[in-house]
């Protein structure tokens, strides 16, 4: 059969590189998803588009030198709904996320900027609320907001309030995290238990609860943690923090951009009984469920029992464990080593992870 | 979690798989029915621990896998419709139809939503009482009831905006199918635990008798899938073809009175086609005459749409245990999960996409069809040796293969 099941709306001859995209000629949820499709919105659209090294690199934040210093810099939009939820709300996630994002790269963040973009007709007792979180959370990750930004849009053209935060922070002396860099032998840790972030979103997006226990959002600053391991070491391989796509998507953009393999010892992974459950209702995987105050650190065999004791010294990484390793084999590939003594590959995930019928 | 840990102790495990191990003399083939079954099998590794002889088969009770074309095409073509309200499983909004998906139909401006629950998007009726609300009624006697619930419910409540539309399938025929299909390897069958929960045992002993089968009612956990390889080995080995009850914490001989009362009520038996394999008489439900206010297809008038699968996809085969997702020519190049031609390929349950990972940890390299036979020693990516040659067919395969293939089957 000649026609093509899914017709291509884009004309690939005017396009630098669409091949991947034309799949899907319009945006879908996905490609905000953190999975396979927005790596290839950022490799096949903006990359060619923005064309420098810099943006290349593909970290959670860039690292750039300005005269003489070398700083971090990154920038998020935040759009979760609802705007509050257990354990935080949009003003933590807006502050916390971009703190990290600077952290994973080894800087402790110094300065933020902060937009809104607001939708008419929304209470300004919401927005102050939003205010308010956004400065408690800065004065604990002990960031200064420096600059900010007000829109407002069309009744109708937004939902209630969107942020947009950049920091910039400075990059101690000696210190190269990147993706790239880990390596057969290194020792993969995450600094506590997963899933809680995006189980407590959809705890009350859904309106489902699971078991007694309330799931409250691990959304916390991270720079303090990531100091606490620098200070015991400036050999850090990579750092990432799990958000969308969990676990599995940063392990696989680490696998990715190193060439190394990686190997998860599933009974290792820290999942909290509440986060199981819910995943075992909902037919999902806690290794694609978001986080936002969690690390994955890839470190050197050699140093990981040091990293791993100042990190369980630290109130942010007191469930700290040791949850793989990097090695020679399978290039490229997360492979998980079921209980069982099984093993499945890890893959990155597409987009939105879907709730399966059963 | 109570109930679930313990079907995951390693310890055990290990001693059911010593048993499976020492009872094993002999190459066998079973079939695990239920895609919730596959997912647990590959997502715990369990394929990997059993004797290399024994050859699991993935069955066709994926119900995102088996869902026809056509039906997923009227899907697409109701939810576009302005003023409707699609509400879905999260995971068949993936799916392709002839040309695009729900996704799709989503990120155009049709107001398509993922619920968990029939009775969800009841509650969308009730609350949004100007718009048409359509819940995508698929799957086996598992979600039957639920979606039988929620047309009594609106009928019940006097709730007008809201229809389903209906493609249920049924095991006991789709199972009478695979053993008649004159290539059918299957030998023994790991029956779909949550069908059973909801429909009993009653339908099992005749067909298990009539073609000689052991089916062994099997739970999900990893521990519950070794239990019922166990016993379906067991009953091999001595020549045995009995029903068993392996998932009795869930499975009681009568099913469950109340939901079964409400499937009976609202649904009627009917012919259902299944994707890639064809018509199969009295393998689905429909809505009962009854309730035909509450039936989308007669509502939106949906009836005659003209669909087209793609001639490369040969998932019908994969699904009744004829190839392996592999054989296809299509497999890894222009069929992956992120571009599928077929639902084989799109669901975390689908045999197509559990292949498709497990062949990249085992062969990095890319998709080596061409060459067959395999050289010795390189072992397929279950890490059994190939099946018999079998040579594909497909090149001269009419597009349209469900009537062909449904005369084979049925």
């Amino acid at each position: 059969m000649a026609e093509p099941t899914t017709p291509a709306v884009v004309d690939p001859t005017a396009w630098t590189c669409p091949a991947p995209l034309r799949d899907h000629p319009t945006v879908v949820l996905g490609h905000g998803g953190g999975g396979a499709l927005s790596a290839e919105l950022m490799e096949h659209l903006f990359v060619p588009a923005y064309g420098n090294e810099t943006l290349a690199g593909l970290g959670d934040s860039a690292a750039v030198t300005l005269g003489g210093a070398r700083l971090a810099f990154s920038t998020d939009s935040y759009v979760v709904r609802p705007l509050f939820f257990p354990g935080g709300g949009i003003g933590d996630l807006a502050v916390n996320g971009t703190v990290n994002d600077l952290a994973m790269s080894g800087a402790r963040a110094a300065y933020l900027s902060c937009a809104f973009i607001l939708e008419e007709g929304v209470e300004l007792s919401v927005v102050g609320k939003v205010a308010q979180a956004i400065g408690t959370a800065a004065a604990a990750a002990e960031v200064t907001v420096a600059t900010g930004d007000t829109k407002v849009v069309d009744s109708g053209h937004g939902d209630g309030v969107y942020v947009n935060t950049s920091g910039i922070g400075l990059v101690p002396e000696g210190v190269d995290i990147r993706p790239q860099r880990a390596a057969p032998g290194d020792v993969v840790i995450v600094s506590g238990p997963i899933g809680l972030h995006g189980i407590a979103i959809m705890s009350v997006r859904e309106g489902l609860e699971f078991g007694v226990e309330e799931i409250v959002s691990d959304t916390a600053p991270l720079g303090g943690l990531v100091a606490a391991m620098l200070a015991v070491t400036r050999d850090l391989h990579v750092l990432r923090d799990p958000t969308r796509g969990g676990v599995a998507a940063s392990l696989n953009e680490i696998a990715t951009a190193s060439g190394a393999g990686i190997v998860l010892t599933e009974r290792d992974v820290p999942v909290p009984d509440a986060v199981g459950a819910a995943c075992g209702f909902l037919g999902l995987d806690p290794l694609y469920v978001a986080n936002e105050g969690r690390l994955l650190a890839v470190v050197p065999r050699a140093e990981a029992e040091a990293v791993l004791a100042a990190m369980r010294a630290h109130p942010q990484g007191a469930g700290a464990t040791v949850i793989g390793e990097c090695v020679a084999e399978h290039p490229g590939m997360v492979v998980a080593r079921t209980p069982l003594g099984g093993s499945r590959v890890v893959d990155l995930p597409l987009g939105e992870q879907l709730p399966r019928i059963c | 979690m109570k109930y679930i840990d313990e079907f995951h102790d390693p310890e055990l495990a290990r001693r059911l798989l010593d048993e499976i191990h020492a009872t094993v003399t002999r190459p066998w083939a079973l079939m695990e029915v239920c895609g919730g079954q596959t997912h647990s099998i590959i997502r715990h590794g369990i394929d990997q621990l059993l004797p290399e002889s024994l050859e699991l088969i993935h069955g066709p009770g994926c119900p995102v896998c088996v869902t026809p074309l056509e039906m997923i095409d009227k899907a697409l073509e109701i939810a576009s419709r302005p003023g409707v309200v699609f509400c879905s499983f999260g995971d068949m909004l993936r799916v392709p139809g002839s040309g695009r998906d729900l996704f799709r139909v989503r990120a155009e401006g049709g107001d398509v939503r993922v619920v968990y629950s029939p009775l969800d998007a009841l509650d969308i009726a009730r609350r949004e009482p100007d718009r048409e609300v359509v819940f995508f009624g698929i799957g086996f006697e598992t979600t039957a009831p639920a979606n039988a619930m929620a047309v009594h419910e609106a009928r019940r409540l006097g709730v007008r905006n809201f229809s389903l539309l209906v493609s249920h399938v049924r095991v006991p025929p789709a199972v009478e199918a695979i053993m008649r299909a004159p290539d059918c390897r299957v030998q023994a069958f790991l029956a779909a635990g949550h069908v059973c929960s909801v429909m009993g045992t009653a339908e099992y002993p005749e067909l298990a008798e009539r073609h000689r089968v052991p089916m062994v009612v099997t739970g999900f956990e990893p521990l519950d899938i070794l239990e019922g390889v166990r016993r379906a080995v067991r009953q091999l080995e001595s020549g045995e073809h009995r029903v068993e009850n392996a998932y009795p914490r869930a499975v009681r001989a009568e099913g469950n009175p109340a939901a079964l009362e409400r499937i009976a009520e609202v649904f009627e038996i009917t012919d259902r086609s299944w994707r890639g394999i064809g018509t199969i008489p009295d393998s689905g439900w429909r809505l009962a005459p009854a309730f035909r206010a509450y039936d989308a297809e007669h509502r939106f008038e949906v009836g005659d749409l003209r669909t087209a699968e793609p001639a490369a996809c040969r998932s019908g085969e994969v699904l009744q245990g004829l190839i392996k997702p592999h054989e296809c020519e299509a497999f890894g190049t222009v069929c992956t999960p992120r571009s599928a031609l077929g639902a084989t390929m799109v669901s975390s349950e689908g045999a197509c996409a559990a292949y498709y990972l497990y062949r990249r940890l085992k062969a990095p390299a890319p998709a080596d069809r061409a060459e067959r036979p395999r050289p010795t020693g390189q072992a397929e990516p279950t890490g059994r040796p190939a099946p018999a040659d079998r040579e594909p067919v497909r090149s001269g395969r009419p597009a349209q293969p469900a009537v062909k293939e449904a005369t084979r089957l049925g």
